[in-house]
């Protein structure tokens, strides 16, 4: 049954990457990619990581390709002209794919598990593998915790720097001033008589 | 470890059930519903004018800030859980090093909220 | 696996939770169809009116009436839509809306085991995850219908939703930690002393002001704040299209309600631990406290007129990101030195 299940998840998995790259419409794309993460997400699940599956799907499906979705509608640019750079970037692509390839490759080769991380993270000691993650995330890791502490700061401050635009004349509300306004200063109480008015 | 995925099967069910459901609700109604369209019917709403473009264009850059903003902090939630756990393990030193990831976070929204990216013009 | 292992597994396994899943997916959709029917009363009411009377005693057989009218009306595809992804954006809603049940326990069967179709470890968090994935019907119906309204209010509401999903994501956070589980049924467990909703008691509010901005409920629904831009997302839906949205939204309002509950409101337990509240079956009183915070649901509705947009965006993120991380920071050093 799991092995089914893998087969269906990882294969969907697969198709909608691909789907992914060659779909014509980028707004496609972006909705293939979310298909790809929950599949992804389903086969970690498979692998009993449970924990993982759901960042998995709270993080890159509901809110990195939020923010894909945002970006790709908001491009306003012809796609079929993005299209004829297609052949002139190639090299450049290929470079890239396989370094990254190259990168993988020598990561697999050079993984080295730490014994007590498949003892901690299995669910037959009763300890739920979410737990187990936080036993040795923040203690035994916790310099590598900090970096992506650091890393978030870096990523705020950057996307202000580079979205942030001030726009003149603007009006904003002021709560503290709305709030802190008091009867003598905006209301006037006059008697008027009649037939004279108020000058 | 077959409990764990047990304990998963029924939302993979419910999903099937959930989307026959739906499918179902969408048939009955396009078998059962007329279907008489015309050019001004199938036009997009615009209170009584032809549409001047395309809908799909630019937008506010806010949009895309508050997007990053947002996954920014859902990161941070998600570091807080897996803490929030086993914080009665962990107990004092775990304490003390998520305060520094948060007092460092804390420093970047300090920065945000004096820049102005948290205002909406 | 060969075909009698096949058929065992179908028959024992699956079969049962085929059951359990329709066993709360019907009496769903129609509390849905009801909470239409109780929220155009409840708002009648409030407004000295009557509100729907004519279809069987007390209007009771309206929601029978609108849904077989939305099913026999024409289905709209507008001439500039992209018809996949505009048929799919309800379809997205309501499933969202009717998966995320799969997690929720609802009461106590006759061996003090807790009625829940899924009983996850991460029960929490995967509601967390479901309500993330919102926002895409949203989007994709805004992007879809190629309408300007429906643009406008798909930005909106995403970038509405997003905001208060950090808060709440916090909040989550503080019982998490008071509770020490993710599990619902023992969060609930948790509350057997003091409901979350005494000691947490900002949070409380916190997540019910969140909880109504997350479901684009009055006074944050200006997604589709009709005055202004007509319905935002789904203006170009019709008929049972339209209806999807509508049933996905009240069922994700009922389970606000039910997540407040669970979290805050001590679920099924009784108030107070006397025998006579004891008598009351469990389920009676998660449905009785659902309904209870529902109709505040509604009652606001009545009573408070829409925020503005820059007011909804600083709400979010000045005042309540501020907070609930405050909150969560002086749980934790509660967790740690106060117990």
């Amino acid at each position: 049954m799991v092995e089914f299940l893998f087969y269906i998840f990882a294969g969907l998995m697969v198709l909608s990457a691909i789907v992914v790259v060659t779909a014509r419409n980028p707004v496609h794309s972006v909705l293939w990619l979310i298909v790809a993460f929950l599949n992804a997400s389903g086969v970690f699940m498979l692998a009993g990581a449970e924990f993982l599956a759901l960042i998995l799907a709270i993080v890159y499906v509901g809110a990195v390709a939020v923010l894909f979705l945002f970006v790709v509608m908001m491009l306003d640019v012809d796609f079929e002209q993005l299209r004829g750079n297609f052949k002139k970037n190639l090299p450049a692509g290929v470079a890239l794919g396989i370094l990254l390839m190259v990168e993988l490759v020598m990561l697999s080769l050079s993984w080295r598990v730490v014994p007590a991380v498949t003892t901690a993270s299995s669910s037959d000691t009763g300890v739920t593998n979410t737990e187990a993650l936080g036993r040795v995330l923040y203690t035994d890791y916790i310099v590598a915790f900090q970096g992506a502490g650091l890393v978030l700061l870096v990523a705020m401050i950057g996307a202000i720097v580079l979205t942030l635009r001030k726009r003149d004349g603007v009006r904003k509300q002021n709560i503290g001033v709305q709030v802190g306004r008091k009867i003598s200063e905006t209301l006037e109480i006059r008697s008027v008589k009649s037939g004279e008015g108020i000058s | 470890m077959e409990q764990l995925l047990q304990s998963y099967l029924p939302i993979l069910v419910f999903l099937g059930v959930a989307t026959v459901l739906a499918g179902v609700f969408i048939a009955l109604s396009l078998l059962a519903g007329a279907s008489r369209p015309d050019a001004e019917k199938l036009s997009p709403y615009e209170c009584g004018f032809e549409a001047f473009s395309d809908a799909r264009k630019k937008f506010d850059v806010r949009f895309y800030l508050v997007a990053i903003l947002f996954i920014i902090f859902d990161l941070e939630v998600a570091f807080l859980f897996p803490w929030a756990i086993s914080l009665g393990t962990i107990g004092e030193y775990g304490f003390w090093s998520m305060m520094g990831f948060l007092g460092v976070l804390t420093i970047g929204f300090i920065y945000e909220w004096n820049k102005g990216a948290l205002e909406w013009e | 696996m060969d075909i009698a292992n096949l058929l065992s597994f179908g028959l024992n396994t699956l079969l049962p939770i085929l059951a359990g899943v329709l066993l709360i997916s019907i009496p769903l959709m129609i509390s849905v169809a009801y909470l239409t029917l109780a929220e155009r009363k409840v708002i009648a009411a409030m407004q000295l009116r009557k509100g729907p009377n004519i279809v069987g005693p007390f209007g009771l057989f309206q929601p029978f009436a609108d849904a077989i009218k939305m099913i026999t009306k024409e289905t709209i595809v507008p001439s500039g839509a992209n018809r996949l992804l505009f048929m799919l954006a309800p379809m997205m809603t309501f499933i969202l809306a009717m998966v995320a049940w799969a997690v929720i326990p609802v009461g106590l069967d006759f061996n003090g085991n807790p009625l829940v179709l899924a009983d996850i470890n991460l029960g929490i968090l995967y509601l967390f995850a479901v309500s993330s994935l919102g926002v895409y019907g949203i989007i994709v119906a805004g992007w879809a219908s190629n309408s300007t309204y429906a643009f406008l209010g798909a930005l909106r509401s995403a970038a509405q939703m997003v905001s208060y999903e950090v808060s709440i994501g916090f909040i989550i956070v503080t019982v998490v930690l008071l509770n020490g589980s993710m599990n619902l049924t023992d969060i609930v467990n948790a509350q057997k002393d003091y409901w979350n909703a005494l000691l947490l008691f900002p949070m409380f509010i916190l997540f019910f002001i969140s909880a109504l901005a997350e479901t684009n409920r009055s006074p944050f629904d200006l997604p589709e704040g009709e005055s202004e831009i007509v319905a935002g997302y789904f203006v170009e839906y019709s008929s049972m299209s339209f209806g999807l949205f509508f049933l996905g939204e009240y069922a994700n309002m009922i389970l606000m309600s039910a997540m407040t509950v669970l979290l805050f409101l001590g679920g099924w337990l009784p108030p107070l631990d006397i025998a006579a509240f004891h008598a009351i079956p469990a389920l009676i009183w998660f449905l009785f406290k659902v309904a209870m915070v529902l109709f505040c649901f509604l009652w606001v509705r009545a009573t408070m007129p829409r925020y503005r947009y820059d007011q909804l965006m600083r709400l979010g993120w000045k005042v309540f990101l501020p907070l609930s991380l405050a909150m969560v920071v002086l749980t934790a050093a509660y967790v740690v030195y106060g117990r």
